[in-house]
């Protein structure tokens, strides 16, 4: 299944892995920090509503 | 607006407003450079004129804060803003006030102190002219720059930040102007470039820095 | 004077669009679809272009490097554009969304241009023979992501939002024309190892320098990484939008 990489398999895979880590790490952080605003607008219109 | 000008003058040029620092610290680079890349002569005359171009623009930098930052501080600026002199003005008074206390003084010891890095006399009068050509833009520039940190405490740092990318196009052509000439090629293009960034910046940073003023004093 | 339509036109439609409460609405509507379609052509891209595209003759499988370094380096290019229409829209309509989108594309611009310079010393380190030179693609990246530097650091140092919003907006714009100067500046200065841009245009593509077995996966996944960017550029305008909703009402809640 792997494909020969032949000689430059460490050049084309930490191209990819690091790659793949910067955007998971970018997406981890926008989806996080968009939870935490979101529950605490959440429970400040509550508070707010109550 | 010319009396802001002569103010600014009077008050950089009096003791502790920095006239004196941006030499002295220019000076105190170029002597630090043959310590860092060692004595010999014919290696330090290839470097001299990136080395000087690079010197006089920190030395530029250091100052920047002050431009507007006093001011700004004790209020004269809010006094200015509600004088009929219009923001755009005040930037440009400041800014060639900073120009005639840091940049003129710099272009003409620049070549003095390429003697000691082995510059020769022809090389010195080009790197002098280019310096008086760039360094408008590099006042203007900065000056734009503290007119957009003025409200953030100790914003020399973000200053730097923010100025140093601005100062990229100015340096490219400064320096290259000077090498050029001490290969004995043309450099004429490379100094008109370098005229247009300054007068570009002269036409479009007012504005910018006007509007940037305004915000700040809000 | 008196031919003001009453119906609106399409021109306000459009605006209304970034209403931030109506935006909130529609962006809540499309945002899992375009998640969706930029995890689907990411993927398959990538997938394609990784397990089952032929060596180059000359580069050999360095060649695979293509398909995350193209992608991210379009990407900090359109990121920054972005960043200077919304801060132009933000200055001109006052459009409070749009320089919200602005912001929220800053870091993923910033990750795009780490993306492509750390791949692009990766491939030029076997090709040639050196991870970095000061070409001017490579320099005018640096000099690009020096700019996303200092507009975050600007956003994060100012704390009233609207003196920030206004004050980085100029930024935005006095630096897009500064990163346009350094561009050509730098191509004076050292003509370089790097070579022309590979993908111009779609139908150039056709005589171009790229045939079709490395193409078709690069345009998936390039269209992967404008639809990631896309679905984050709308996830973090949503959370600016809250946040700027949940100061409001902080500052609210002190004045009871």
């Amino acid at each position: 299944m792997m494909p020969d990489l032949g000689k430059y398999v460490l050049e084309v895979n930490s191209s990819y892995v690091l790659s793949f880590m910067a955007l998971g790490v970018i997406t981890g952080l926008y989806v996080k920090r968009n939870r935490a605003v979101k529950r605490a607008l959440a429970e400040l219109e509550a508070a707010q509503d109550a | 607006m010319i009396q802001l000008f002569l103010r600014d003058v009077g008050l950089s040029v009096r003791s502790g407003g920095g006239f004196g620092l941006a030499l002295i610290f220019f000076l105190i680079v170029v002597t630090l450079i043959p310590f860092a890349l060692g004595p010999d002569q014919s290696a330090l005359a290839v470097i001299a004129p990136g080395v000087l171009w690079l010197g006089a623009l920190l030395a530029c930098l250091l100052s920047l804060d002050r431009i507007f930052g006093l001011d700004f501080e004790d209020g004269t600026l809010d006094l200015l803003a509600t004088s009929p002199l219009p923001l755009e003005a005040v930037y440009v008074a400041k800014a060639s006030a900073h120009w005639l206390t840091t940049g003129l003084p710099l272009s003409l010891a620049a070549p003095v102190l390429g003697v000691l890095l082995n510059l020769d006399y022809e090389t010195g009068k080009i790197l002098c002219l280019s310096l008086l050509l760039g360094t408008p833009a590099l006042s203007l520039i900065g000056a734009f720059g503290a007119s957009l940190t003025l409200g953030v405490k100790r914003g020399g740092l973000l200053l730097s930040l923010l100025v140093l990318p601005l100062y990229v196009p100015s340096l490219i052509f400064g320096s290259q102007a000077v090498r050029l000439v001490g290969q004995g090629l043309e450099f004429d293009v490379a100094l008109i470039l370098l005229s247009a960034i300054s007068l570009g910046a002269a036409a479009i940073l007012p504005f910018a820095s006007g509007a940037a003023l305004r915000i700040n004093l809000r | 004077m008196n031919s003001k339509p009453i119906a609106p036109t399409l021109w306000d439609r459009f605006w209304r669009l970034a209403n931030p409460k109506t935006f909130m609405g529609w962006s809540s509507r499309v945002l899992p679809w375009i998640a969706a379609a930029a995890a689907a052509s990411l993927c398959s891209g990538l997938i394609w272009g990784y397990f089952f595209t032929p060596d180059d003759m000359r580069q050999g499988s360095t060649v695979k490097i293509i398909y995350l370094h193209v992608p991210a380096a379009l990407m900090a290019i359109n990121g920054y554009l972005l960043m200077f229409v919304g801060a132009l829209v933000w200055l001109i309509r006052r459009q409070h969304v749009s320089v919200l989108a602005a912001k929220a594309a800053a870091p993923v611009g910033m990750v795009m241009t780490l993306i492509a310079l750390a791949t692009g010393a990766i491939w030029g380190q076997p090709m040639w023979g050196t991870y970095w030179v000061w070409d001017p693609r490579l320099t005018s990246f640096l000099i690009l992501f020096l700019f996303y530097v200092g507009y975050i650091a600007l956003w994060s140092a100012i704390e009233d939002e609207d003196t920030a919003a206004d004050l980085t907006s100029v930024l935005a714009i006095v630096g897009a024309v500064f990163a346009m100067l350094s561009r050509y500046a730098v191509l004076f200065w050292n003509q370089g190892l790097h070579q022309g841009t590979t993908v111009t245009m779609a139908d150039g593509a056709k005589q171009e320098n790229i045939s079709d077995v490395f193409f078709q996966p690069l345009l998936l996944s390039m269209a992967g990484f404008s639809l990631l960017f896309l679905t984050l550029l709308l996830i973090g305008t949503r959370t600016e939008v809250r946040s700027r909703r949940l100061k409001v009402l902080q500052e609210r809640e002190r004045i009871e």
